[in-house]
């Protein structure tokens, strides 16, 4: 117990900082989740064969192959890509990207697709009378998305967004094999040089299983607000 | 864009794929036994065992699999006595310590898949099952368990596809899966994005099988309403 106090002589505060970095990849990923999501979700609406393709082979994909795959991509080939779009521009020379911004964009390309289907679903489960009666009601387009379809489509989404959400802060875990130091990668440093592994992965368990906890309470808080009126 | 590359990659991906199957299959069977039996706990009227079965889900649901893995795969090496039982012929191989943690993961999952399945079976089956004066058991096996079974498919097959991807985190514990000599390959050759063109198509690939195949039994064992 005495590796688990904070200071000197103890693994707490690095663990403690390990899980703060942990909440803000998983939140920045979720935030560039929602981002593709708001890309893909007009996309896979849409009546346009083409732009449904696209977005079907983004959804099916990612959903399809594992995340650790999809990490290796961006780990290995993310400064590539960044040096080739440099290059363009008429900068020569290596440029490293930060772990944080890799582990954030794969974990938050991953949460995309998730994302857009969940949004996909509520979009579609909006009864087609409420459009219908937006129309009729002389609505403007953009009025009657964001003041009557948007509302609707949040208070179906809240619940899946959550799992989302659960997915999104366990898949963070895999950014340790980046380097980054969030719970997973502590714990390992940690554990490699107590030589007490089985304590310090128990611990990372339970860090994790406080995030999901406290982070249900507030969403299933958030769901309630929505539920409002049903 | 290596064309050569993906070409000579090939064999040695599809080499890999099959200890993915390996690890997809076994983890599979022994999480649908763990499964079934926490459903049947969780449902039962025993409150211990209820709690008890609650607490596993919530434990293996609520936290990463990587986590679990490690904890099987470099913790339990540290508790002497399990080093001088029986369990360390399985312990101290990274095979067995992978199929462990992954049973015990879709464990969790499938027993809420079956639960929230029992939950919702319609209590008239099991009412007429008792008026004709079928024996618990029965009751159990031959309706209870079929309609769970139909009813929990779509999910399950969501459950098969996330242990497929789940199995690439085998790589970590030096087993060379389909991930792990992907992930080799693209270390050496600095070419991500050929070798995930060609390992993600073998798990897209294994996807389509899985979905295929449970669409399939979902037919057969459709009932007319």
């Amino acid at each position: 117990m005495e590796l688990l106090v904070f200071g000197k002589n103890g693994w707490g505060d690095e663990l403690f900082f390990a899980t703060l970095m942990t909440l803000a990849v998983a939140i920045t990923a979720m935030l560039i989740g929602f981002l593709f999501a708001l890309i893909f979700t007009p996309l896979k609406i849409s009546k346009n064969k083409i732009l449904n393709f696209i977005a079907n082979f983004y959804t099916t994909v990612i959903r399809g192959v594992p995340e650790l795959l999809v990490i290796y991509l961006f780990f290995f080939g993310g400064s590539t890509a960044v040096m080739f779009v440099a290059k363009i521009f008429g900068y020569e020379g290596y440029i490293e990207i930060n772990a944080f911004i890799i582990g954030a964009f794969s974990i938050g390309i991953i949460s995309g697709a998730y994302s857009t289907e969940v949004f996909r679903g509520a979009y579609q489960s909006i009864k087609r009378g409420q459009f219908e009666a937006s129309k009729v009601l002389g609505l403007k387009e953009n009025l009657s998305f964001f003041k009557v379809i948007l509302p609707q489509m949040l208070r179906l989404a809240i619940p899946n967004i959550a799992n989302v959400w659960q997915i999104t802060l366990k898949d963070t875990a895999l950014i340790s094999v980046t380097g980054l130091v969030e719970i997973m990668r502590q714990s390992h440093i940690a554990a490699g040089s107590t030589r007490d592994p089985l304590l310090f992965y128990s611990f990372a368990a339970v860090l994790y299983l406080i995030l999901t906890f406290f982070s249900m309470k507030i969403l299933n808080k958030l769901e309630a607000h929505y539920q409002r009126g049903y | 864009m290596d064309f050569d590359l993906m070409i000579s990659s090939f064999p040695k991906l599809l080499n890999a794929t099959l200890i993915t199957l390996k690890l997809v299959s076994l983890s599979l069977v022994f999480g649908i036994f763990l499964g079934t039996f926490f459903a049947i706990l969780r449902t039962g009227k025993n409150k211990f065992l209820k709690n008890f079965s609650y607490y596993y889900s919530y434990v293996f649901r609520g936290t990463p699999m990587l986590v679990q893995l490690f904890i099987i795969y470099f913790g339990l090496a540290q508790i002497e006595y399990l080093r001088s039982s029986f369990l360390w012929v399985l312990l101290k191989e990274p095979y067995w310590c992978a199929i462990i943690a992954f049973a015990l993961n879709t464990g969790a999952y499938t027993s809420e898949i079956l639960r929230s399945a029992f939950e919702t079976i319609d209590k008239g089956y099991i009412e007429a099952g008792q008026s004709l004066g079928i024996p618990k058991n029965k009751i159990f096996y031959k309706i209870k368990l079929p309609i769970a079974i139909r009813q929990s498919l779509p999910a399950y097959s969501n459950e098969m596809i996330l242990m497929l991807k789940g199995t690439s985190l085998a790589s970590t514990v030096t087993l060379m899966d389909l991930t792990g000599v992907a992930k080799f390959i693209i270390s050496t050759t600095f070419k991500p994005i050929e070798i995930f063109i060609v390992a993600g198509s073998i798990y897209l690939f294994i996807t389509f099988l899985i979905h295929t195949f449970i669409k399939i039994i979902e037919k057969k064992l459709e009932y007319p309403r």
